[in-house]
């Protein structure tokens, strides 16, 4: 079993912290890193992958540092954000390519295992340059994967995929981590580590603000008090009308007008609010999530 | 040949900027014909062509064009990721590039000036001329390619030292002189098959050393800068 440890490991780019004094341990299974864009992800997985030396801490997979240690490919892939793969090549020739590079045994045979496990067989022999933005990627999904390396990191995989293409590389993903591989994947989208993994690690703004199960994670997401900006024909009466509403935590006027609703169960309070409206007889002119953004979803788990 | 030197080849040879490698070579030879058939005395056109177009722009331009696009055009393209991720040491990657890079270079430049020579002068001149490319294809490639892992404009920059330094600088500036491939080219070349037709301005000696420095010195240094190549990451 290989594990990537990462040990207070920070990086900055000038007076820009980019990662800031993270410690996890991924074993087997499907792992997917979380987070806004710009929240480091990429930097994370870079310094994983040995292509950007962490300012402080350590980085290791097997025990061995990722950093100008090359030796560390034969049991690492990467599948890197950025989709450049070198489109003169078909599939086969790119991945064959790749398998030699590795020095495997039989290269022409792990090719075609490779390009087998991404269900690519078909349009093998194509230039790459013809193929669609989703074969492309499982195309370089099979050559990370051609020697079967017991650590795979990939960046934003789902990014242009359509929901077929999706639910192909899940299962992928999937299957891989159920043979006891180590995945690492980023997401900038939740819906998507739901899918995927059980167990996640939220990055914000550079630093690891929650870790583990990925339902407690969400139970904590649900959970947060939601936050509206409410108008109406008379706010004051609407806001003594609503503080005795159960679902509501708090309720502030706003100098400018409207009021600022802090609720704690959504849907409780998206239904109640109409009915205690029409009761009182005063009309609403706007009801706005405020706090809807993944961003303030992430920020919660910050502070919680 | 080695996968990385296969998958480099393909990469120069399928770009656009391989059609770049033609015109001017055409144009080398077609001047020295036309000059050769119109009777014009040698002494008259074999300076201008062999050295201001041949050794001047002919060698460094296509030099520069083939050394930045070995490694550069990946780097750009970020397709040099795929063969970084591989358990190659760093040294096999540069020195199979590099070796693309010469041997393009040397085949693309030396013909084209073994031809201008032999009309110019004698077959002799032809043999220095393509010793002479062959030299500088080392030496000029060596740079470039490190260039390419320097900077993001190694191109610019490698025009730069084309134009400003060797063509400009060295003509005025006798001291630059001893960092100019072309100067080391054209004593090489002068060594080998004098004539009147070229004047080297530094000694052998420097020549030599010069451009094994330039060849040796720039291979490890781009060996040990692609052992750090960084990604930057999205927060960059």
């Amino acid at each position: 079993m290989t594990t990537v440890e990462l040990a207070n490991v920070s990086r900055w780019y000038g007076n820009v912290v980019a990662v800031n004094d993270i410690t996890m341990t991924l074993d087997t299974g499907v792992t997917g890193l979380l987070g806004p864009n710009g929240a480091g992800k990429t930097t994370m997985l870079h310094m994983m992958a040995g292509f950007l030396n962490p300012s402080r801490g350590t980085v290791t997979v097997g025990g061995a540092p990722t950093w100008r240690n090359p030796d560390v490919y034969r049991r690492l892939g990467l599948v890197s954000e950025r989709e450049a793969v070198h489109g003169f090549l078909s599939a086969y020739e790119f991945v064959l390519a790749c398998a030699k590079m590795h020095k495997l045994r039989d290269p022409a045979s792990a090719a075609r295992r490779a390009l087998e496990l991404v269900e690519m067989t078909e349009a093998q022999d194509r230039r790459i340059d013809t193929y669609s933005k989703g074969m492309r990627q499982r195309t370089r999904v099979a050559a990370a994967f051609v020697h079967d390396p017991e650590v795979l990191l990939l960046d934003e995989p789902f990014n242009g995929m359509d929901p077929r293409q999706r639910m192909h590389m899940m299962d992928l993903l999937h299957s891989l981590g159920d043979r006891g591989h180590t995945i690492l994947f980023s997401s900038h989208i939740l819906e998507e580590v739901e899918q995927v993994s059980g167990t996640v690690q939220v990055m914000v703004a550079g630093r690891l603000a929650a870790s583990g199960d990925y339902r407690r994670i969400r139970r904590l997401m649900t959970n947060r008090p939601h936050v509206f900006a409410v108008q109406s024909s008379d706010d004051r009466r609407l806001a003594v009308a609503l503080i005795g509403e159960r679902s509501v935590r708090g309720v502030e006027l706003e100098p400018a007008g409207g009021l600022t609703v802090r609720a704690s169960d959504y849907g409780s309070f998206t239904r109640a609010l109409p009915r205690i409206a029409l009761g009182e007889g005063i009309r609403l002119r706007k009801l706005l999530p405020s706090d809807e953004s993944l961003e303030s979803v992430f920020s919660y788990l910050l502070e919680a | 040949m080695s996968t990385v030197a296969y998958i480099t080849t393909r990469g120069l040879f399928g770009r656009r900027r391989v059609l770049l490698l033609l015109p001017l070579p055409a144009l080398l030879i077609a001047l020295a014909l036309i000059c050769r058939a119109y009777d014009v005395n040698p002494a008259d056109w074999g300076t201008p062509v062999l050295v201001g177009l041949g050794l001047a722009v002919v060698l460094p331009v296509i030099a520069l064009i083939v050394g930045t696009g070995v490694l550069g055009s990946e780097v750009d393209d970020g397709t040099l990721v795929h063969i970084l991720t591989k358990p190659l040491p760093r040294r096999d990657i540069v020195l199979a590039k590099l070796g693309v890079a010469v041997g393009v270079t040397a085949v693309t430049t030396a013909v084209p000036l073994f031809v201008a020579g032999v009309l110019a002068d004698s077959v002799r001149l032809g043999l220095a001329l393509a010793i002479g490319a062959a030299v500088g294809a080392c030496a000029y490639s060596a740079l470039f390619l490190l260039l390419s892992l320097l900077t993001r404009r190694p191109v610019l920059l490698g025009l730069v030292y084309i134009l400003v330094w060797e063509g400009l600088l060295g003509r005025f500036v006798s001291g630059t002189r001893v960092l100019s491939i072309e100067q080391y080219v054209i004593t090489i070349v002068d060594r080998i098959a004098p004539t009147d037709l070229l004047n080297g301005r530094v000694s052998l000696p420097v020549a030599i050393t010069m451009s094994a420095v330039f060849a040796i010195g720039g291979t490890v240094a781009a060996v040990d800068r692609l052992r750090s190549f960084s990604m930057a990451g999205e927060t960059s």
